[in-house]
């Protein structure tokens, strides 16, 4: 199957500061990709020449085997939520939802039977008379969705669209758009910066560092096997290990470092515990190994008394969890 | 703290009646035509005056074109400047400052020697000519208001965004302009037409020295050869001003609530 978004040797350039040095990447109908990566990374600069809002300095972007380098951002039927949501302060949330709509030309008939079925769709029904500043940010950001999505557009861009909001409603928001976009299997771009956000969700992701990309693969992938120093560190927790027993850059993730041997553990280390840290379901202890220190969490029981400060410690884990970093 | 609120309330006093009581003065002046009492005399007799409503009219229809083509012209360029070129920004403060440091005087005979019946553009050789450089005039004059008006009306949306919201909706430039960036500006553009038409009304030196049938002109004329007119029509005037610059405020009421709130 050939690539819906493929994007070829994308350079931009700003004056002699080059944010984006040629990426690739291809992706197929109905994935949901994160373009993920601190700020400054090039993200949103991939994301705004998908758009048409910047013009690439080379290379090439195609969506459905077209080529769109060069189309105005108003010819390319693509979707787009911005982070400060863009409602028009003018327009009432119908016709909001219906602007691109009526810019397309639809009867108005249609287009009132499409505003209602994307209210429906977003759980708003009934507010296509309400203007945005009656709402709240999340409900203003679900109509700034159904206002990119209501044209059918062959692309959904995201720009980093839950940033704006409190972290309940983040959580609550992120799932619904991924519902949306399994409901409609609209091939979807979402920029974020929040690494837990990224893996949420998306069915691919793009890790990028100083414009460059570093990998790209399902959060799995990218969880489980970076393939650079970069992408281990920016994505999860990770500890590096005593460089004395292990060698250098061998490091490994909390979570598969245990107080007590499990069946596939072959090492251990010994340690003292530096600090307890409670988050609820998870406790992480800090622990220093002869100077090193390791961030181990476990899981909250009701049964076990928590480890005290002080205490000295045996860390088990297996030789085939420790990951080795390149460059 | 007595003592504070006192000299606040003499201030106040004071600074109002400095205000106030030439206003009064005119005001009672006005109403004395007809002798050992007070009457609207000189009011009917300026209102009886076929010049008044012909002057007066005059100036409001330039008023209104004046506005039009202003908005014309500031609108899109205050939108391009700030979206696309915002270094050029200083510069545009600048040149709308000019005319307010270059007299009108100034102005006219340039125009007149420009645009005069001799030269090769001759908009003063007919009279719908001439009109139209008096309206070009005033557009000028009233460039510096207009200009900050809008300039603030576009300070309050994020017209960055919206532009490229209405984009990739699949808007042209024209619709942007047309059906998101005017309305959302609408209430900053009529206090600038306001303050447009405010000048238009009272101008006297370009409307004179192109001699066209202007209520300056005629404010000036009453002026030098009446005794109560003059001060009735001060009154009239002054009315009229304030209106539109009441109109300001009430406008301001309806603006767009462009909250973004987080929760």
């Amino acid at each position: 199957m050939a690539a819906f978004l493929e994007v070829q040797n994308l350079v931009k350039s700003f004056g002699t500061n080059t944010v984006v040095k040629g990426v690739n990447f291809a992706f197929e109908k109905g994935e949901f990709i994160s373009l993920l990566g601190p700020s400054g990374c090039g993200k949103t600069t991939i994301l705004r020449m998908i758009a048409g809002f910047e013009r690439p300095t080379s290379g090439s972007i195609r969506v459905d085997g077209e080529e769109i380098t060069h189309l105005k951002p108003n010819q390319r039927k693509l979707g787009m939520v911005f982070q400060a949501y863009a409602l028009f302060p003018n327009l009432t949330v119908g016709d909001n939802i219906a602007f691109g709509l009526k810019i397309a030309g639809m009867p108005a008939d249609q287009r009132r039977a499409r505003v209602e079925e994307m209210l429906k769709l977003i759980g708003l029904p009934g507010f296509e008379k309400r203007f945005p500043y009656e709402m709240s940010g999340g409900q203003q950001q679900r109509v700034a969705l159904a206002r990119a999505i209501a044209p059918k557009p062959r692309l959904l861009l995201l720009d980093e669209p839950l940033s704006a909001l409190d972290a309940k409603i983040r959580v609550s928001l992120r799932e619904e758009i991924r519902a949306i976009q399994q409901d409609l299997g609209i091939t979807t771009v979402f920029v974020t910066h929040d690494q837990e956000e990224a893996m949420s969700i998306s069915d691919r992701i793009v890790v990028m560092n100083a414009g460059n990309l570093d990998q790209t693969g399902s959060p799995h992938e990218i969880y489980n096997r970076p393939s650079t120093r970069f992408v281990a560190t920016f994505v999860g927790q990770l500890n590096t290990l005593p460089e004395a027993s292990f060698g250098p850059n061998r490091a490994i993730r909390p979570e598969l470092i245990s107080l007590t041997p499990r069946p596939e553990t072959d090492t251990t280390l010994t340690g003292t515990i530096s600090d307890v840290g409670f988050l609820g379901s998870v406790v992480r202890l800090r622990v220093d190994v002869a100077g090193t220190p390791i961030s181990i969490d476990t899981f909250n029981s009701h049964a076990l008394t928590p480890p005290q400060r002080g205490d000295t410690v045996t860390l088990h884990l297996a030789a085939k969890d420790v990951l080795t970093l390149g460059a | 703290m007595k003592s504070d609120k006192f000299w606040a309330w003499l201030v106040f006093i004071l600074g109002g009646a400095y205000f106030i009581v030439p206003l009064a003065a005119t005001f009672e002046f006005s109403l004395r035509m007809r002798r050992g009492t007070y009457s609207f005399d000189a009011y009917a007799s300026v209102f009886a005056d076929p010049y008044f409503a012909s002057s007066f009219t005059y100036s409001v229809v330039v008023g209104l074109f004046t506005i039009i083509v202003g908005i014309l012209v500031v609108v899109p360029a205050v939108y391009f400047v700030r979206l696309r070129m915002p270094w050029l920004r200083p510069f545009m403060e600048f040149v709308t400052l000019l005319p307010l440091v270059i007299p009108a005087l100034v102005l006219v005979y340039g125009y007149i020697r420009l645009y005069g019946s001799s030269s090769l553009i001759p908009f003063t050789g007919s009279v719908l000519g001439t009109d139209i450089l008096l309206t070009c005039a005033y557009v000028t004059l009233a460039l510096p208001y207009m200009y900050r008006a809008v300039d603030n009306g576009m300070r309050t949306i994020d017209i960055g965004t919206l532009t490229e919201a209405a984009q990739i909706a699949g808007a042209n430039q024209l619709q942007i302009i047309g059906q998101i960036i005017l309305p959302n500006i609408l209430v900053a553009i009529l206090s600038g037409a306001f303050l447009t038409f405010a000048i238009v009304i009272g101008e006297f030196t370009i409307a004179s020295l192109l001699n066209r049938p202007a209520f300056g002109p005629y404010l000036v004329g009453i002026g030098t050869n009446r005794a109560y007119e003059p001060a009735a029509l001060a009154i009239i005037s002054f009315i009229i001003t304030w209106g539109a610059m009441g109109m300001i405020n009430v406008l301001g009421r309806f603006a767009p609530r462009t909250s973004a709130r987080t929760d």
